[in-house]
C-alpha cells in the first residue's frame, strides 16, 4: 500500500476525524449514540453507505458531469444519487440478507440526510481523488465515524448512571464529552505532515 | 390569520423556536464555520436565502405535489437553491466562500430547511411561508453570532466585523476555541445555560412543538 493511501486512511480516521473536527454527521453522533449496540449497527451501516456512495458519485461526477460540463449540477446529482443509491441499498439487503437488513434497518433511512455522506462526496471532489483514493478516503471516514460514534456510547453509558447536574442533563453534557474527546482527538493533527 | 399571528410566525423563529437552540436542528454547519462574526454573517445569510426561497416555491407548489413523492421533489427544490446561494457566493464574495468551503453546498441537507419545509411551508399559504422562513433564518443567524462572537473573542483577543474592528483587548488569547473542541464546549455551555433559565420559568416551558 503506497504512502499516500495510508495518509489518507490515518487523516480520515484520526486527524481530520468526521465528527470530532469536521463535524459533519452530528445529529446521529447525539442521535444514536445512547447506547453501545446500535451505534454499532449505525456505524456499520454509515461505512458501507459511505464507501459505496464515494463509488458511484465519483463515477457520476468524473464520467458524467465532467465530460458534459456541468460540474456546477454536482449538489443536485450528488443528493439525489446518494438517496437512491440507500433505496436500493435497502431494498436489495431486505431481499439478499434479511437479518442484517433488521439490524441495519432503521438507520439507512436516516443516513440520507446525514451530512457526512455528501461531504464525503463533495470532499472527494475538492481533493481531486482519484477512484482508487476515493473509495478508501470514504470508507476510512465511515470508520473514523464509527469509532467516535462508539467511544462516545460507552461514555454516554456511564454518563447515565452518574448524577448530572439539572441544567446539563441530557444534550449539554453529551457536548461536554463530545469537545473533552475533540480535544484528545487535537493530539493526534501531528501525524501527518 | 390575523395580523398579530402573522407576526408571531416571523418572531417565533428568534426565540421561542429557535432552531439551533430550542430544537437543536441544523448542528453541522453552526459548529464548523462558527470561528468569527464574517463567517456567521455569510453563512447565516446563505441558510436565509435557501429558506427563504424553498419556503415561496414549496408552498406554492403544496397543492400540487404528490404525496408520496413529496420528499425527492423538496430535495430538489432546496438542492437548486443552494446551487444558486453557492454559484452567487464565489462570483461575489471567493474570500468568503473559500472560508465556508463545502459547508456552503452541505445546506442542502441542513435538518432546519428541510425541517421547515416538511413541517411548514408545505401545510401554510405563501405569506405565511415567508415570515417562517425569514423568522427561522434569523434565528439561525443571530444564534450563529453568539456562538462564532464568543469563540472569536475568546480565541482571538478581539471581534472584527468585516475588517471592522469592535472590540480589541490585549489579552493572551486561547488558540483552543478556535479550533473544534471550543465550538463543542461553546455549544454544550450555552445549551445549559438555556436549559437552566428555562428551568427557572418551568411552566412556561420554551421548546413545546407548536406545529
Amino acid at each position: 500500500m503506497s504512502a499516500s493511501l495510508w495518509a489518507i486512511i490515518i487523516g480520515a480516521i484520526f486527524v481530520n476525524n468526521f465528527i470530532l473536527t469536521r463535524f459533519l454527521g452530528l445529529c446521529p453522533f447525539f442521535g444514536v449514540s445512547k447506547k453501545t449496540k446500535p451505534a454499532f449497527g449505525m456505524g456499520l451501516a454509515v461505512i458501507f453507505v459511505m464507501a459505496l456512495a464515494s463509488i458511484v458519485t465519483w463515477a457520476a461526477y468524473n464520467w458524467i458531469l465532467v465530460p458534459l460540463k456541468i460540474e456546477y449540477l454536482q449538489i443536485i446529482v450528488f443528493i439525489l444519487v446518494i438517496a437512491t443509491l440507500v433505496q436500493f441499498v435497502e431494498l436489495f439487503l431486505k431481499k439478499a440478507n434479511p437479518i442484517l437488513y433488521k439490524s441495519l434497518g432503521i438507520y439507512l433511512p436516516l443516513i440520507t440526510t446525514n451530512c457526512a455522506v455528501l461531504g464525503v462526496a463533495l470532499l472527494n471532489v475538492q481533493e481531486d481523488y482519484s477512484f482508487i483514493n476515493a473509495t478508501v478516503f470514504g470508507a476510512a471516514a465511515g470508520i473514523g465515524f464509527t469509532l467516535a460514534l462508539l467511544l462516545m456510547s460507552g461514555i454516554r453509558e456511564r454518563l447515565e448512571l452518574s448524577k448530572v447536574p439539572k441544567a446539563f442533563d441530557g444534550l449539554p453534557i453529551a457536548f461536554i464529552v463530545a469537545a473533552l474527546m475533540s480535544m484528545a482527538f487535537l493530539a493526534f493533527s501531528g501525524m501527518i505532515q | 390569520m390575523t395580523k398579530k399571528g402573522r407576526w408571531w410566525e416571523l418572531v417565533k423563529g428568534l426565540f421561542a423556536e429557535n432552531p439551533v437552540f430550542c430544537i437543536i436542528l441544523g448542528l453541522c454547519p453552526t459548529l464548523a464555520v462558527s470561528t468569527s462574526l464574517d463567517n456567521a454573517v455569510g453563512m447565516g445569510a446563505a441558510a436565509t436565502f435557501v429558506l427563504l426561497g424553498s419556503n415561496i416555491i414549496i408552498s406554492l407548489i403544496r397543492k400540487k405535489t404528490p404525496d408520496k413523492i413529496r420528499i425527492p421533489i423538496f430535495i430538489v427544490v432546496i438542492a437548486s437553491f443552494v446551487t444558486i446561494v453557492s454559484l452567487l457566493m464565489q462570483a461575489f464574495t471567493p474570500a468568503l466562500n473559500k472560508a465556508l468551503g463545502i459547508y456552503i453546498p452541505l445546506i442542502v441537507v441542513n435538518c432546519i430547511i428541510f425541517g421547515r419545509a416538511e413541517a411548514y411551508a408545505s401545510k401554510h399559504d405563501v405569506i405565511d411561508s415567508v415570515m417562517d422562513g425569514l423568522g427561522m433564518g434569523i434565528g439561525f443567524t443571530l444564534s450563529l453570532l453568539l456562538i462564532s462572537g464568543i469563540r472569536e473573542f475568546l480565541g482571538t483577543g478581539s471581534l472584527k466585523l468585516f475588517g471592522i474592528t469592535l472590540i480589541n483587548t490585549p489579552l493572551n488569547p486561547s488558540m483552543m476555541f478556535i479550533l473544534a473542541p471550543g465550538a463543542l464546549l461553546v455549544m454544550g455551555l450555552l445549551l445549559g445555560l438555556f436549559a437552566h433559565i428555562r428551568n427557572r420559568k418551568s411552566e412556561k416551558t420554551c421548546c413545546e412543538a407548536k406545529e
